[in-house]
């Protein structure tokens, strides 16, 4: 079976607070050091690919900035993104355009139009012939997109405005942005989920919908923060049982490590049961990340999940 | 008793926070505890999880508020006193109902109702969604139905979204700028700074005819409902601002929910906005107090008898989480500290499975009231 990397673009998506970012920054560091040229673009303005990177100085924002051998990030700007369309599409009127204030509030004031800038930025990024002048093309763009409710209304835009203008230049944009985005050749979607109910449930309905809504499959789920079971059954019936039978005399120490213990295994288990039912719904088994016990996901963080997320690729 | 003195003389309690952090649950276990005090309490929710919603009797189908049974609760031990109702919010059809209550006449209504750039595309306006929620709000607090509302805010990225998001559907619906330049040959056009055809030229050349029509009925048909729906926005601005009206802050004690926390905070205080306390949901403990990690798993095996290999299975797990409990409490006072010593805080162990049911609200209920 192909994987990711034979792709331009991966859409990351999940329910919000998931680990979405996270997973799209792996997924970039994997792809980069297999030699391809990656850039990692967060639609969601938050800038934090970069951050993870140490680079908190906004460099990243709306600019391509690159943040190790291969590897690059953009936070995209949708107003920035329509200066540089406006400028190669339409000359100089272009310009007069972009410098006017009516017709930026004509734009924001547009349904769904910050979203088709955010795709077209993001579409522009994964051509060959890349319409800046000093546009280096990329092997692959990964992006992290809206949250799942808004990521398939983000994902449907380019068709809608495609349907309602029916010609002229903003309909062939959508046009050819919706022909890349439901391309399995060339787009793949990517959801992230917790092993809990809400997140499992979001992800099957993001599946059924991304299919009968968009006519795309999603290509791979990633079950974020799985914390391991290392008692597992056996065990952890013993540490139950010397729990139970602790005397008051214990240490408060060893008590709460045969709580701690035994919590763990309960919530591996709660976890492993919400997995086996993304998987039962998926109808194939989604690919696992463990947790990562540090205060936060910093680079050595997301190197050690890249190591996790390379067979996917 | 924590919570329940925030919420003392409060009629409208606003839960808020980034996503993922657990706020469902925090607003039901609130609207709960309330109502098992005696007051007739409706938790307005927008997307719950399924068992909490069957738990609760939610149907994604009413948009009205539903009559919670009280038999579990009294089963798992506390019956409650006053009423508990629930409401899922359907976000497309309040705007709808807006529409049609604002609609001047039939026609305008199903004009835009049907208008394709509404259709498909109004539910991507930042803000809609947060907007439909206090709308929703607003009415059942005028209804006077209910002694208290508690509201689950949407899952926004950024927790500013729900505080702007009247001014910016104002603006929205305004759409002056739109108009003034849909309109051949006028100011708008002149602001181009080019001749009127030439800068629509360009624009049809962008958009296309069609959709730059759709847009134009569109935008005139919103026009038309305009002085309407400033009232309204007026209104719900007015309910955000009430003095009965307070913003709990939900986060889980993870760096960036905390650092989104201390941030809305300040926005809430800027804005003058009633502000009740913040609760910081899944702490882990720190059970170790002074004493050594080291050689853990020798004290595990001379004080239970366990087998080396299990105890040193027990160290490992609780070495690990003993450093989630360092950072949790790192965090929390990072919180402390830049909410100001005059914040309340409530913090609620990290539990080992979801609440999803009666016993499961009322246990949480129990943290955040009793302490």
């Amino acid at each position: 079976m192909p994987g990711l990397s034979d792709k331009r673009i991966l859409f990351v998506t999940g329910k919000g607070g998931v680990g979405k970012s996270t997973v799209a920054a792996a997924l970039g560091i994997a792809a980069a050091r297999r030699g391809q040229r990656t850039i990692v673009a967060e639609l969601t303005g938050q800038d934090r690919v970069a951050a993870a990177f140490g680079r908190t100085d906004g460099a990243g924002h709306a600019h391509e900035l690159q943040l190790a051998e291969r590897l690059f990030t953009i936070s995209v700007d949708p107003q920035h993104a329509l200066d540089d369309y406006l400028h190669l599409k339409a000359g100089a009127l272009g310009g007069v355009l972009s410098g006017s204030r009516t017709f930026h509030a004509f734009l924001s004031a547009t349904p769904g139009m910050r979203e088709l800038l955010g795709l077209g930025k993001a579409w522009e990024l994964a051509q060959t012939e890349r319409r800046s002048a000093d546009g280096e093309p990329y092997d692959l763009v990964v992006v992290d997109a809206p949250a799942t409710g808004h990521g398939i209304a983000t994902l449907r835009t380019p068709r809608t405005f495609a349907e309602i203008a029916k010609v002229g230049p903003i309909a062939n944009q959508g046009k050819a942005l919706d022909a890349t985005f439901t391309d399995p050749a060339q787009t793949a979607v990517v959801a992230v989920a917790l092993a809990e109910e809400m997140p499992v449930n979001e992800t099957l309905v993001l599946k059924r919908r991304l299919r009968f809504e968009l006519g795309i499959e999603l290509a791979d789920v990633v079950v974020n923060a799985l914390v391991p079971d290392r008692l597992g059954p056996r065990q952890a019936r013993r540490v139950e049982d010397a729990l139970a039978l602790l005397r008051d005399g214990a240490s408060p120490a060893v008590a709460a490590a045969l709580q701690s213990a035994h919590s763990e295994h309960v919530r591996a288990r709660a976890q492993r049961e919400q997995v086996q039912r993304l998987a039962d719904g998926l109808g194939s088994a989604p690919h696992e990340l463990p947790y990562l016990f540090t205060p936060t996901v910093d680079r050595a963080g997301l190197e050690l999940l890249a190591d996790e997320l390379e067979p996917l690729l | 008793m924590a919570v329940e003195t925030w919420l003392e003389g409060t009629r409208v309690c606003i839960c808020g926070g980034s996503g993922g952090v657990g706020k469902t649950t925090t607003s039901a276990a609130v609207a709960t505890a309330m109502a098992a005090r005696g007051l007739t309490v409706c938790v307005v929710t927008i997307d719950p999880a399924q068992r909490l919603a069957d738990a609760l009797g939610l149907d994604a189908l009413g948009n009205e508020p539903a009559r919670v049974d009280a038999a579990a609760f009294a089963a798992a031990g506390r019956p409650l006193d006053g009423e508990l109702w629930a409401l899922q919010l359907d976000a497309k059809r309040t705007f709808d109902d807006l529409i049609e209550r604002l609609s001047p006449d039939e026609r305008t209504r199903e004009e835009i109702l049907s208008n394709r750039i509404y259709r498909e595309l109004s539910g991507a306006v930042a803000g809609s969604q947060e907007f439909t929620a206090i709308a929703k709000l607003h009415d059942l607090a005028a209804s006077g139905r209910f002694d208290l509302l508690v509201l689950d805010t949407p899952p926004s990225r950024n927790a500013l979204d729900f505080l702007d998001a009247p001014d910016r559907l104002t603006q929205f619906f305004e759409g002056r700028a739109l108009q003034a330049l849909l309109r051949p040959g006028n100011v708008g056009m002149r602001l181009l700074g080019r001749p009127a055809g030439m800068a629509m030229s360009v624009l049809k050349r962008l958009t296309g005819v069609d959709l730059l029509t759709d847009l134009s009925s569109f935008f005139r048909l919103l026009g038309g409902l305009l002085d309407g729906f400033r009232a309204r926005a007026e209104q719900v601005e007015a309910l955000l601002h009430d003095p009965g009206t307070r913003f709990l802050l939900v986060t889980s004690p993870e760096r960036e929910p905390v650092d989104e926390a201390i941030y809305f905070h300040r926005k809430l205080k800027a804005a003058r906005m009633g502000f009740g306390g913040a609760i910081v949901n899944r702490v882990h403990a720190d059970q170790l107090g002074d004493e050594p990690l080291d050689g853990l798993a020798a004290r595990i095996v001379a004080e239970t008898g366990l087998p080396g290999g299990v105890a040193r299975n027990v160290a490992a797990c609780f070495a690990d989480e003993h450093a989630l409990a360092l950072r949790d409490r790192e965090n929390v006072a990072h919180l402390r500290e830049r909410l100001g010593s005059d914040v309340p805080l409530v913090l609620v162990p990290h539990l080992d499975d979801d609440v999803h049911d009666a016993a499961g609200l009322l246990r949480i209920a129990g943290f955040l009231f009793d302490g």
